[in-house]
């Protein structure tokens, strides 16, 4: 049994160094539909409404991706993919990209034969408290109980920044997420911890969401990115430059409720994303209007997180470092020239 | 003598009755909570979240139609509720009808109603718009996965059972090899080799639609169990109905499926209804391989974000169709086990 496992891994990384497409552009473009691996289910980043449809921030960085190559967002056909099987999917070509809340890291990066295209979401984990107890910074919570996940990397973050704060603190555990609300609702501990993005989704099931708030401190880095086959420097050029549109798109003040305006713009940097001078697409080998498609289709950052996961979304997420440079938060795009 | 027999008899039920009452009292203290919850503070109507303390019924309402087919298209809902219907109508037929004329219709059964469904949910075969498999779900492919993949396993089982007590040592060591090696393999392995394993080891550009890939290895899984059950029922027919039939002059085939065999398959009704159940329950696995079945659906729905917190609901309702599903199944082995 262990030599055929063996030897049916040997055979599988043969066939992935074979089996890696060269070409995904073209593969899309004549397939006529973008293949996008998505989550389960998050909420905020992708999940389908009761009619099937996906929606998302991460959804919608595919549907920009479509807008893209093929001028239009909705060329979309969505994959769920669980955790273990998202990279095989990606590396096997059963999906063209993967945009499944997946942290950028070192070893995924390097090793197992994906290439991250940017962040589009900095997650990270951190604490939620009632607001009556008037904290304001982690490190005022001395001898804290604090209600968290059993056995994830979340209780060792939590161990390690309350020993290097030198603050002593109570762990409460549970083994599922729903019961450790529960216990924190029903007031069994002072604080609750777990990535940010998911304390927001957790707030929304409390009694009184609107009496509790998520620190803005975090204590784990977790940023979420897209990403595509090793190996398809071209293809991912083009997710990476998608996701820019997006930020460039927020920075110039060009998006979806704005098109009518940028259309009339006499800005340089406006016309030259708009498409009306110069030839950014062509270097991508996308139409020259490319960015106009994704910004006036699906709309620009501040616009999809307003709509996914800030504050005309249930989960009302603080913009965080999720804002812009120029506004305090981590979202820089690279010059469009 | 009998009048102390039945005053003893008398003081005995009236301490059962009083222990009884008391456990009654107490079981009722225990679940009047959850009655309250469920029934009386729940909440039945509206289109938004809930208000009150009590369950929100309104959210398993909403999403009733994606429980029960994922998220099939809306216009073609026809489709999936012939194929489960007509399933029903062969399943009553199959456990209606007489064991020997039931053994006559379960061969089309398996062989053309998989091939009728999948026609019919696909589409493309009869010219309809096409429904991906990725947009099946629910209750559907719970069933759909259970239904075909025993369809599948059916035969190939009986050619295991067969195989393992043949004389050809060949055939009979391949068949040992073949159960003992699927037996040995927990599902959720099969069904991760089936989708992560699998499509590397293809060669580029093949795609094998993920459905199919989840089908032939729940078919190849349970066939392993399906050839030892019907392998026990082969075991249990004594040898003298073999030979008093060749004595009759009929021919090796003949033996076996006039003779042995329906004897056979009878005796083991009860195991092959529990590989039914229990392989009906499995396909929730199928979860770790993204696919949406019925418990999928629900979990999928708890991360809208318009309706957070409502799991408790989803869970309770999934619970309560998958036992209603494997109870009603259940109750027709027992009947067809009296109906001998």
């Amino acid at each position: 049994m262990k030599t055929l496992g063996l030897s049916l891994c040997a055979l599988a990384t043969v066939c992935v160094a074979t089996s890696v497409r060269a070409d995904t552009l073209a593969d899309v473009k004549q397939r006529g539909y973008l293949k996008c691996g998505v989550s389960q289910g998050l909420p905020g980043f992708s999940t389908a409404d009761k009619e099937g449809h996906w929606f998302g921030i991460d959804v919608d960085l595919c549907r920009a991706i479509a807008a893209a190559v093929l001028g239009d967002q909705s060329k979309v056909k969505y994959t769920p993919l669980s955790a273990k099987e998202r990279f095989t999917a990606l590396q096997s070509g059963e999906i063209d990209v993967l945009s499944r809340n997946t942290s950028y890291t070192l070893q995924r990066d390097a090793s197992m034969g994906i290439d991250f295209a940017g962040v589009i979401y900095y997650d990270g984990q951190g604490f939620m408290l009632h607001k009556k107890l008037g904290v304001t910074s982690a490190a005022q919570l001395i001898n804290a109980s604090i209600c968290i996940n059993l056995g994830t990397t979340t209780e060792l973050n939590v161990a390690d920044f309350f020993r290097s704060q030198k603050i002593k603190y109570k762990l409460v555990t549970f083994e599922k997420n729903d019961e450790v609300v529960a216990a924190y609702d029903a007031g069994r501990c002072d604080v609750i911890s777990s990535d940010q993005s998911g304390l927001y989704a957790d707030r929304t099931k409390l009694k009184h969401p609107e009496d509790h708030v998520v620190l803005p401190e975090k204590i784990s880095k977790e940023p979420l990115g897209p990403a595509v086959r090793h190996g398809d420097n071209r293809w991912g050029d083009i997710v990476r430059w998608t996701l820019f549109t997006m930020l460039e798109g927020e920075e110039l003040e060009v998006g979806m409720n704005t098109m009518e305006a940028a259309e009339k713009s006499e800005k340089p940097a406006v016309r030259r994303i708009m498409g009306a001078e110069g030839e950014l697409g062509k270097n991508l080998g996308l139409a020259p209007d490319f960015a106009k498609k994704i910004l006036s289709q699906v709309g620009n950052y501040g616009e999809v997180f307003e709509r996914n996961l800030g504050q005309s979304s249930p989960l009302k997420i603080d913009r965080g470092l999720n804002n812009l440079w120029s506004k305090g938060g981590l979202h820089y795009a690279m010059p469009f020239r | 003598m009998s009048v102390v027999n039945a005053k003893i008899g008398a003081k005995q039920s009236l301490l059962q009755k009083s222990i009884n009452a008391v456990l009654l009292l107490i079981l009722a203290g225990l679940l009047f909570p959850v009655f309250k919850w469920a029934i009386i503070d729940a909440q039945w109507a509206g289109t938004d979240r809930c208000t009150g303390d009590g369950a929100c019924w309104v959210f398993i309402k909403l999403r009733l139609m994606t429980f029960m087919f994922g998220f099939y298209e809306t216009e073609e809902l026809w489709r999936p509720s012939l194929v489960l219907a007509l399933w029903a109508i062969a399943i009553a037929t199959l456990f209606r009808s007489t064991y020997s004329r039931g053994l006559k219709i379960l061969p089309a059964v398996i062989v053309l109603l998989p091939l009728l469904s999948w026609g019919l949910l696909d589409g493309r075969w009869f010219g309809l718009p096409h429904v991906e498999t990725t947009r099946w779900g629910g209750l559907l492919l719970s069933l759909m996965i259970t239904l075909m993949g025993l369809s599948l396993a059916f035969p190939l089982g009986l050619l295991l059972a067969l195989g393992r007590m043949s004389d050809l040592p060949l055939i009979k060591a391949g068949s040992v090899a073949f159960v003992e090696l699927w037996r040995g393999v927990p599902l959720i392995a099969v069904l991760f080799m089936s989708s992560v394993m699998l499509p590397l080891v293809l060669p580029p550009g093949t795609e094998l639609d993920k459905l199919i890939r989840v089908l032939v290895g729940v078919a190849l899984f349970t066939s392993a169990y399906l050839a030892e059950v019907i392998r026990a029922g082969l075991r249990g027919v004594p040898s003298g109905q073999a030979e008093a039939a060749a004595a009759l002059g009929l021919m090796g085939w003949q033996r076996l499926f006039l003779v042995v065999l329906p004897q056979a398959l009878r005796s083991v009704i009860p195991s092959l209804v529990n590989s039914f159940i229990s392989l009906f329950k499995d396909t929730s696995l199928v979860m770790i391989v993204g696919m949406f079945d019925l418990l999928g659906t629900v979990q999928q729905a708890n991360t809208d974000p318009y309706w957070l917190g409502y799991s408790t609901e989803g869970y309770l309702f999934a619970g309560l169709v998958y036992w209603a599903m494997c109870f009603t199944l259940s109750r027709f082995s027992m009947k067809l086990e009296q109906a001998r």
